[in-house]
């Protein structure tokens, strides 16, 4: 009965439940980037400016909003809260979808710079209207890639690409990959825990 | 003190015996307790539960600890800007310089700013009283800042009131002033070394003329000031070249640890003593002193004389190097000593310095100039300039000037701009009982403090890093005091209270820029202005030498009073090495940091001679009452090895009424015994036993590492013969001999401490609890051995008590190879790293403390409870972003600031290259005035880490146990005169 009550404990803390993996997230502003990334087009990079530099990928200011809003749909009902915070000067308070636990300190810069895509983690926002969480995010999943860090590597050309295939040979090229951009993906606890 | 025997110590290897406190020289029951188990002191938790109950609540907990994992994160916000300030981007911090105002000089600071939070101090290499390095009181202040209890507003009486009902009132007080030229209008500050300030004063008594500018504080130079005038007629600043000095006497003075110049002169100074790369040369300090200090731990050779016989001393070292003096013949050891002492200052003319300490009288000091006069050393090693502060001046009588003026109703307007001389002013002028008869009195301060309590008007200040101002280092180098964040409450500076009293609204901004442009304008003002406030100095500022007559005023002086002990005690009031004068008394950081020497935290006390307290018959802890000339003040006894017999020294800035929830209630006020004529020493002192005793919260006996050669010393001759002397202490395992080997093929981090460069200083313990975000615990858990600081400076002493040697030992996590923490934790919470870290992990521990159980150097530390303060918001502010904030039940220790590596490791990947040397710094490190501490890679051989490690002095602490620390230490050299062979002398009085 106690091995019972173990295994369902375990299933329970890797459901979606727990983990919140593949819950689409309600926002104050129905943004989508389905529509920003899919169709328009638009970088990774141009909202989330400091990814290739520090630990955050930056969440865009109101300010990066307007750059276009205040010309395009600029009555639109949907963006009201953007123009209210632009008139308030309050900000907009998004609901924070890949939510690591505070011990942990993760870079998003190291990761861009070793040949990991955006896609690796987390999915094809390009094809998410509402966004959701890709993986469980659990340390298991950390794992499994900083293991093999060969199966999911790719040419720094194409981190920002949403559709990049993985070639047939993935894992020769990772390997490559692996030597020429000296990647290291630790595993020792230090890395991520302080 | 029975069974007192240093030889009775045990050495396995032949080492000298080291002890850390009397309780081990006794061989106490206290020190066994402390020595046998890790915390002797635990409450009984569980009462009465036989193993079935035990068990049965265990399983319980356990399947509800199972439970706790499924608990999912709670839904989190991100807030971006609407629009994005320049250059701030979230989770990059920003270093600004500014620089921090104490005791009459600045000292320059970069301060970490984490989206517009201060929340690190670190020194500004380019200023010169800093050189990089900070003192504890910088390291602490961004405390002060986020502190709860500070005070937030305007308040007439028990009525919150606002800024503008001050102005009000206070506009309508100084136009009935401005009829009769501002008679009755009186403004107190502490010493004044802000140029803006200063200009704003004269300006204020420009248009009142007849109103008067007082300053006060307790530890003001007045001594220097009343030596220099004595000596040269003038007023002048000194500054030293410790660097250019090959001997030093220190006549009582502190320079180590007291002053605006002290991190520069512990630079200075070791930088004279640093035997490394080849060295085998290094410089002498002689100390003489009643109360053992950071300096005197550094002498070489050490005289332990009491304060009132120190005036005899100078003029017989006075009159033995040439000055015209009558020379007070000095009793049997103190003489041969000065002998020696005066022989080998005048072997090295223009190459010593004699520096009086601020707690000797004026006699002293102007001596102290006369012979380096005739030592040549001015010029060289000692450089007169003109002062550096707004307005020298001899505080005390310039304060009983005042309170006669208050007695006399002469004073009808008061403004208080700092200080709190309610409680810190020499108590025969009963301060408090004058501002009774002010009108209206206002006071300015960080805190609704004693002072404020007694003025109508109390009015909140902006902290430092609030708010715009300006200062002079030691040396006159100017530097703009630049906020770092908008003042939290609605607060204001002095010099926004100054220009309330001109009649003026700007911000502080505005009058010290407009100072600055009447100083410096022209058409690159701007380019001048921004470079000031970037470098943290403003060029071309330091004051230039000046070359002063010395009078001949040694041959005029009154002849000396008796040498002869007359049996009765001293009574002497020092600084607090950790709270100072008081000020710092509401900072946990300042109050739970063992003092340096005594390591006692949350308390003062009274400081004996052993042979004091013997024959008094007081042991530590006994409640005595001092009574000075029918003054009474209570306190607990601390014996401490060093002191001059016939001294009893008290540490002012305790005894707080309304210090706040830190501050208030802490030891006991020696304030209350201090008077005007003898702010300093008082004579005839009587100490009488209470039959009371007190529990202090002394550390000296926690984490012992009992009789197994930590410590390790020689003498230079010694040194220069056997260079590796400290390797061949006891026996260190081969690298093979461990089943468990382990190759470190990139980086291996590791530290060398060398301990010839410690000072014993605190920084780097104040500088690690800042950057770890480590929690305050408070007196009664620090009694049973729970103090939380990952850094302990240990002290340990060697010799008779009556003058001991004092050796500092930084220790912290020594990152062992084979770590025998990791192989008792259970559930694989301590685990080593392939870069030799010892790493904690904080999610999987459970407390068993099995580990610091088993850690032999007792680096571990425990969270019994919930120590980090969560419910004050204000001070969620400070915690450092990058670390973990641990609560209850874990266990936790020094990191080797992975958070820095980490960040340079990750810098230098995205670069493709190495880190480089020197790139990561501890916070430790980066304290330390005197390079002791260095960390790096000690895979690559070039780093400084490996040289270090080469050296002959580099020992690893319990290194015959084969844990392979990646700390490790050099071993201290000291330099005695040979003619004085038999080491530190004792002295009969």
């Amino acid at each position: 009965m106690i091995a019972a009550l173990v295994y369902a404990l375990a299933l329970i803390n890797r459901s979606p439940y727990v983990t919140r993996q593949g819950v689409a997230r309600e926002q104050p502003v129905q943004f989508s980037h389905k529509h920003h990334v899919g169709e328009l087009g638009i970088d990774c990079r141009y909202c989330h400016t400091t990814v290739e530099k520090l630990a955050y990928a930056g969440m865009p200011a109101t300010k990066t909003c307007m750059n276009c809003h205040s010309q395009i749909w600029a009555t639109s009902d949907f963006l009201e809260p953007v123009r209210e915070s632009w008139r308030t000067d309050e900000s907009i308070r998004w609901v924070k979808v890949y939510d690591l636990p505070e011990y942990v300190y993760f870079n998003h810069s190291i990761h861009v710079s070793k040949g990991v895509g955006c896609a690796s983690c987390h999915g094809r926002v390009d094809l998410m209207n509402a966004l959701w969480q890709q993986p469980t995010l659990q340390m298991e999943w950390c794992l499994e890639c900083h293991r093999a860090p060969e199966r999911h590597l790719r040419p720094r050309q194409f981190i920002f690409s949403m559709d990049y295939q993985q070639p047939a040979d993935q894992i020769a090229l990772g390997e490559k990959l692996k030597k020429e951009y000296d990647v290291e993906a630790r595993v020792q606890c230090s890395a991520c825990h302080r | 003190m029975e069974g007192r025997d240093p030889t009775a110590l045990q050495r396995p290897h032949g080492g000298r015996a080291y002890w850390r406190g009397l309780e081990e020289l006794a061989q106490s029951e206290e020190f066994f307790a402390w020595l046998r188990a890790e915390f002797p002191r635990q409450a009984q938790l569980l009462d009465h539960v036989d193993r079935r109950q035990f068990l049965k609540l265990m399983g319980a907990s356990l399947a509800l600890a199972g439970l706790g994992a499924c608990t999912r994160q709670p839904t989190e916000e991100v807030v971006p800007y609407v629009k994005p300030p320049e250059e701030i981007v979230p989770g990059e911090p920003l270093y600004f310089a500014t620089a921090m105002p104490l005791g009459g000089t600045v000292t320059g600071l970069l301060v970490e700013s984490h989206e517009g939070r201060p929340t690190k101090v670190e020194g500004n290499p380019q200023h010169p009283a800093s050189l990089g390095a900070t003192d504890p009181w910088a390291q602490a202040s961004v405390l002060t800042l986020y502190d709860p209890d500070r005070s937030q507003v305007v308040r007439r009486v028990d009525e919150i009131l606002t800024w503008e009902a001050f102005s009000l009132a206070l506009a309508a007080a100084l136009e009935a002033q401005a009829e009769r030229g501002g008679a009755g209008l009186r403004i107190l500050t502490e010493t004044v070394s802000s140029p803006t300030l200063g200009a704003q004063l004269a300006a204020l008594l420009e248009r009142f003329p007849q109103a008067r500018w007082h300053q006060y504080e307790p530890l003001a130079a007045d001594n220097a000031v009343a030596g220099a005038r004595l000596a040269f007629g003038t007023d002048v600043n000194t500054v030293y070249r410790f660097d250019q000095a090959d001997v030093v006497l220190s006549l009582d003075a502190d320079f180590l640890s007291c002053g605006g110049a002290h991190l520069r002169y512990s630079r200075d100074f070791v930088a004279r003593r640093r035997l490394v790369d080849g060295a085998r040369d290094m410089n002498r300090l002689y100390v003489v002193e009643s109360t053992p200090s950071n300096t005197g731990v550094k002498a070489d050779e050490r005289l332990a004389l009491r304060a009132s016989r120190i005036p005899a001393f100078a003029r017989a070292v006075a009159a033995a190097v040439g000055v015209q003096v009558a020379a007070p013949s000095l009793g049997g050891d103190a003489a041969s000593w000065l002998a020696a002492v005066a022989r080998d200052l005048q072997s090295r003319r223009g190459r010593s310095i004699v520096i009086a300490g601020d707690q000797q009288p004026p006699e002293v000091h102007a001596l102290a100039h006369a012979i380096n006069q005739a030592l040549g050393n001015v010029g060289r090693t000692v450089v007169y300039t003109d002062p550096v502060v707004a307005r020298p001046e001899l505080q005390l009588p310039s304060l009983r000037e005042l309170v006669a003026d208050m007695r006399a109703g002469n004073v009808e307007v008061l403004l208080m701009l700092g200080g709190n001389p309610v409680y810190d002013a020499p108590v025969d002028l009963d301060f408090a009982g004058a501002l009774d008869k002010v009108p209206m009195r206002a006071h300015l301060g960080l805190f609704d403090d004693e002072t404020s309590a007694l003025c109508q008007w109390h009015l909140p200040e902006s902290h430092y890093l609030e708010s715009w101002s300006d200062g002079r280092a030691f040396d006159g180098t100017a530097s703009i005091v630049q906020p770092l964040i908008a003042p939290l409450y609605d607060t204001r500076s002095a010099h926004e209270v100054l220009a309330m009293c001109l009649g003026q609204r700007p911000r502080g901004y505005d009058v010290v820029r407009e100072f600055w442009r009447r100083e410096r304008g022209g058409a690159d003002f701007e380019r001048f202005w921004g470079r000031s406030l970037n470098d943290g100095v403003v060029a071309d500022t330091a004051a230039a030498p000046k070359s002063v007559a010395l009078r001949p005023f040694a041959a005029t002086l009154p002849p000396s009073p008796d040498a002869e002990d007359d049996g009765t005690l001293e009574l002497l009031f020092r600084p607090d090495p950790t709270v100072l004068d008081g000020r710092f008394s509401n900072n946990g950081w300042l109050q739970e940091l063992p003092k340096p020497l005594t390591k006692i935290t949350w308390d003062n006390t009274v400081q004996l001679a052993p042979g004091t307290a013997q024959r008094l018959g007081v042991a530590n802890g006994d409640v005595v009452e001092l009574d000075l000339a029918g003054r009474r003040v209570r306190g607990p006894v601390w014996i401490t090895p060093g002191q001059a017999d016939g001294s009893v020294t008290v540490a002012l800035g305790y005894g707080r009424t309304r210090a706040g929830r830190v501050g208030s209630g802490n030891g006991f006020n020696a304030y209350l015994l201090r008077t005007l004529e003898a702010p300093d020493a008082a004579s005839g002192v009587v100490v009488e036993r209470t039959g009371e005793t007190y529990a202090l919260a002394c550390t000296q006996l926690h984490g012992l590492l009992e009789g197994r050669d930590i410590v390790r010393a020689a003498t230079l001759d010694e040194y220069r013969e056997h260079p590796d002397f400290a390797q061949h202490v006891g026996h260190v395992p081969a690298r093979d001999e461990t089943m468990y080997d382990w190759e470190y093929a990139g980086y291996a981090w590791g530290m060398a401490v060398d301990m010839q460069a410690c000072v014993g200083c605190n920084a780097c313990v104040v500088a690690c609890v800042a950057e770890n975000n480590i929690a305050v615990v408070g007196k009664d858990q620090v009694m049973r051995g729970r103090e939380m600081q990952w850094l302990r400076i240990d002290r340990y002493y060697a010799g008779e008590p009556e003058n001991p040697e004092t050796v500092y030992q930084p220790m912290f996590c020594q990152h062992c190879e084979l770590a025998p923490c990791e192989v008792v934790c259970p559930v694989n919470a301590t685990v080593h790293d392939d870069e030799g870290l010892n790493v904690m992990v904080y999610n999987r521990c459970v407390g068993t403390r099995y580990c610091s159980n088993n850690c032999p150097y007792k680096v571990r530390r425990f969270n019994f409870y919930r120590y980090t303060n969560y419910s004050d918001a204000s001070l969620a502010l400070q915690r450092n972003p990058d670390v973990t904030v641990r609560s209850r039940g874990v266990m936790e220790k020094c990191t080797y600031c992975i958070q820095r590596i980490n960040h340079a490791r990750i810098e230098a990947k995205k670069e493709g290259r190495k880190v480089r040397d020197g790139e990561i710094v501890t916070a430790c490190q980066q304290a330390c005035p005197t390079d002791a501490l260095v960390f790096g890679d000690v895979n690559d051989p070039s780093s400084r880490v490996s040289k270090l490690k080469k050296e002959g002095r580099n020992y690893s602490v319990l290194g015959d146990v084969n844990t392979r620390p990646r700390t490790t230490y050099l071993a201290v050299v000291r330099n005695p005169n040979p003619e004085l062979a038999g080491g530190p002398q004792e002295t009969g009085a």
